[in-house]
């Protein structure tokens, strides 16, 4: 019995990773877009957070958890230069302003000797692993299910649902939407230095636009009433593939026409349950 | 030396301001981002290749054909995307999300089709002309660039100033619901924008393709981030600014090139986007469509 | 005037070459119900808009208890305490009615995020005082049974009255509703009369923006008329309804009716 399920998690070991860090990178996404806005940085942040993780153990031989600390500020700096002055205008600014820094990003990278440059990381050590991915997964789930059904959680959908009457009802908009960006940051940045610390080697390419958009497609595709919504979309955008090996060149036609199709047809998602946003017994 | 790369500059400045008119323009009258205009980019310029390559058009016919063709194409497909989500009034995110979804879609079938590799003109389109003045060197597809742009450019310019059509798309730019109530036809206006802007944006694909003699799918999404940095810094939805914050780009980025580093030259767009939005987010000519929070 | 709550002072803006308000001046006595009416277009959303911050000036002032508002965003004026409705209904439609009326309490809950992650006891204690918060005023209102109802689902006239119990939820010195009879029938027309006059003998300041005369003479202590963002008019309600510039301002509407019968 043990020895099948060794076996199981040696087979699928990359899928059951992959299916971690996903979920988590959809997390990310979800809170930005649980506050109304759109980020497209989740890609990047994701990549930073694995650079600066990786080049740290690799070339410094910083412990893990240190770096793992890195890999989440990192990120959450370059959201906060990137979203404090966007997150002040209408919601098309976030966007544009993370489509361009995805961009430049892997340009940056591209270019970067010190960081392989085009050949990207190679040998990184293995540190993370199952405990860490899900320990992670299970703790950003749990904290997000807390602040839905908090005062927090209320301001939130209330910003989503109109942002202007959130503002009358004394909600700090540019705070929130703020913190909501950096937070996704930080979970983007730790799902990179993860997926790095699993996979052994990181690549510039690896976090361009398809990558941004795909993640999306995961919150999307589950909805976002509840923080579980985007992590079943991951799982199943994750798991899918893997089953219809055959359609694999056709993965990114499939993730933008689940985007097109989910926003027109399925706004709700595939689990278009809403999470309750009273904290105790009513 | 600095004097040709002011020319070279002014020269893929003219070609992002023509990308980003359309892109604004878009904005401006549509009140979307419709990502998928990098897309019309790449299909302008598609186009205009298999009509040079197959039916022996000479360029000049082949570049309003190749407009032409993508014009139609964006109306078709800003009819099945954004059309459902204008009628349910959908918020602006959805329909960002939606040409989101559309791009990568757009982009992989065309790569599907057509790989990724390089394609070029045949040689009897673009004869590398060129001569000296001076000391100044001009091809002679620079020179085609140049009064392409010009024509387009001044052609707009009197459409949206000085006639009834144009009238009607700036009341609609203005304000939606009141131009319709007074009985300007919006589902009309809608149509001839997008195919404006696809004319436009699939006219700028052809002249870069010309310039560099270079063609394949994903040549848009580069310039989506040019165009991104432009309509910012000129204003979303300003005409005017789109036309002066490209050839402002085009010039930062040639002498960035030339004098920095040529490697970061397609970071200065960036740059300046940020700087924009974090010092003055209503773009160079400060018209106001950023939202008090 | 030393006791007025709301002082505005010369307040104008432009819309492109619209000026939707000019240089409009009143202020609102504490504890009084205050009227803002005017035929279509006045201005008087506007006027609203720019009080609670939604929209900039492009001059003037706005003073609640003797302190400027200028310059502060919406939420920063709630926290001041203005609290406001809508004309066209902003209901947050998926939240319960509950639920929107302890958003509406938001300034009032405070909850730290350490506490809410942890679930500490302090958290659970806050919680439970907001929802007693928030039926409390649902009952003042008389929704006490539609708690668990999403929002967007509630009758139209429910809806408003969802509206203002959001907005009281912010326990507010200043209640600004925007006409809040509107698409009511008039056995709730008449509650909404009961529970302005309730809330205005438990110390609340009004504004009020109606287009039903009956109900806003009956209710107002003193009415300003708007006319093309102009002020026309001021003063008791008696005073006003008798006013010629007044009556002319609305000749030929409905309202110029309700108007002459009364006068
Ligand atoms: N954001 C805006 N941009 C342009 N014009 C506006 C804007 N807001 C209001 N207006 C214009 O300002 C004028 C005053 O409008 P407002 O909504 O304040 O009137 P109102 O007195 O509330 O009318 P009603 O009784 O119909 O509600 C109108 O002509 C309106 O079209
Ligand atoms: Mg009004």
């Amino acid at each position: 019995m043990m020895h099948t399920l060794d076996n199981f998690l040696f087979t699928y070991q990359s899928l059951i990773y992959a299916l971690g860090v996903n979920s988590l990178l959809a997390l990310s996404m979800y809170v930005v877009l649980a506050v109304g806005q759109l980020s497209l940085g989740q890609a990047a942040f994701m990549g930073v957070g694995a650079y600066s993780s990786a080049l740290l153990t690799l070339k410094f031989g910083v412990p893990f958890p240190v770096a793992l600390v890195v890999a989440a500020a990192a990120p959450s700096l370059l959201a906060f230069v990137i979203g404090a002055p966007t997150l002040r205008l209408s919601g098309v600014y976030l966007a544009i302003a993370t489509i361009g820094l995805g961009e430049v990003l892997r340009i940056f990278f591209l270019n970067w000797d010190y960081a392989g440059g085009a050949l990207g990381l190679n040998g990184i050590p293995e540190l993370a692993g199952f405990i860490w991915i899900f320990g992670a997964l299970t703790i950003a789930l749990a904290g997000f299910v807390a602040i839905c059904r908090s005062r927090v959680g209320r301001a939130m959908e209330a910003i989503r649902a109109d942002e202007a009457a959130a503002g009358v009802m004394g909600v700090n908009l540019p705070a929130y939407k703020l913190g909501a960006l950096v937070v996704s940051a930080a979970i983007a940045g730790v799902a990179g230095a993860f997926n790095a610390h699993v996979s052994s080697f990181i690549g510039p390419n690896e976090y361009g636009f398809d990558a941004a958009v795909t993640i999306l497609s995961f919150a999307l595709l589950g909805g976002i009433g509840s923080p579980f919504g985007p992590v079943i979309g991951a799982l199943v955008l994750t798991a899918l593939p893997e089953a219809l090996r055959p359609l694999h060149d056709y993965r990114l036609v499939i993730n933008g026409l689940i985007i097109v199709c989910v926003v027109i047809y399925l706004p709700g998602g595939l689990l278009p349950w809403r999470i309750s946003r009273i904290g105790a017994r009513k | 030396m600095l004097v040709q790369q002011l020319l070279n500059g002014l020269l893929s400045g003219a070609v992002y301001a023509l990308f980003a008119l359309g892109f604004t323009l878009m904005f401006g009258v549509l009140g979307v981002i419709n990502l998928t205009y990098g897309f019309y980019f790449s299909t302008g310029a598609f186009v205009a290749l298999y009509a040079t390559q197959y039916l022996h058009m000479p360029i000049f016919v082949a570049l309003p054909f190749a407009a032409v063709i993508t014009g139609i194409v964006a109306v078709i497909i800003d009819d099945l995307l954004l059309g459902p989500l204008r009628r349910a009034k959908a918020p602006e995110l959805s329909s960002l999300m939606v040409t989101l979804g559309a791009t990568l879609l757009l982009y992989s079938l065309m790569t599907a089709c057509f790989t990724t590799d390089i394609r070029r003109f045949p040689p009897a389109v673009f004869n590398g002309g060129a001569f000296e003045i001076e000391g100044l060197r001009i091809t002679l597809s620079q020179i085609l660039i140049v009064v392409t742009v010009a024509i387009i450019v001044g052609g707009l310019a009197y459409l949206l100033q000085r006639t009834k059509l144009g009238l009607a798309i700036r009341a609609i730019a203005e304000n939606g619901d009141a131009a319709q109530l007074m009985g300007v036809n919006a589902g009309g206006i809608v149509r001839i924008v997008s195919f404006i802007s696809g004319a436009l944006g699939g006219a700028a694909g052809v002249l870069i393709g010309l310039n560099y003699n270079a063609i394949q799918p994903y040549m848009g999404e580069m310039m989506m981030l040019k165009g991104f940095a432009v309509i910012i810094l000129g204003g979303l939805g300003d005409i005017r600014g789109a036309v002066l914050a490209g050839f402002l780009l085009g010039i930062l980025e040639t002498l960035t090139a030339g004098y920095v580093a040529s490697s970061i030259k397609d970071a200065v767009g960036f740059l300046l986007l940020v700087l924009t939005l974090w010092f003055r987010p209503v773009g160079l000519f400060g018209r106001v469509v950023a939202k008090r929070a | 005037m030393s006791d007025a709550l709301l002082e505005v002072a010369e307040l104008t803006v432009r819309f492109g070459g619209l000026i939707a308000l000019s240089g409009v001046t009143f202020s609102v006595t504490k504890g009084s119900v205050h009227g803002l009416i005017g035929p279509n277009g006045a201005g008087k959303t506007t006027a609203f808009n720019l009080i609670s911050g939604m929209t900039a000036p492009s001059s003037g002032t706005v003073r609640l208890g003797g302190a400027t508002l200028d310059g502060l965003p919406t939420y920063a004026r709630t926290a001041r305490g203005l609290a406001r409705t809508f004309q066209n209904i902003r209901m947050f439609r998926e939240m319960s009615a509950l639920e929107n009326v302890m958003a509406g309490a938001h300034l009032g809950t405070a909850e730290s995020l350490g506490a809410i992650l942890c679930r500490l006891p302090a958290f659970r204690a806050q919680e439970k005082q907001a929802i007693k918060w928030a039926r409390e005023i649902l009952s003042l209102v008389g929704l006490a049974d539609q708690a668990e109802r999403p929002g967007g689902d509630l009758a139209y006239g429910d809806q408003r009255r969802l509206e203002i119990a959001r907005a009281l939820a912010s326990d507010p010195k200043l209640l600004m509703l925007d006409e809040p009879a509107a698409g009511m029938n008039p056995s709730e027309k008449l509650g909404l009369i009961d529970l302005i006059k309730k809330l205005r003998a438990r110390g609340l300041t009004l504004l009020l923006v109606e287009h039903d005369m009956h109900f806003v003479m009956k209710l107002c202590d003193r009415i300003t008329v708007l006319n093309f963002g102009a002020k026309i008019a001021e003063g008791a309600p008696l005073d006003v309804r008798t006013t010629p510039t007044v009556i002319e301002a609305y000749l030929g509407t409905k309202v110029a009716r309700g108007l002459e019968v009364k006068a």
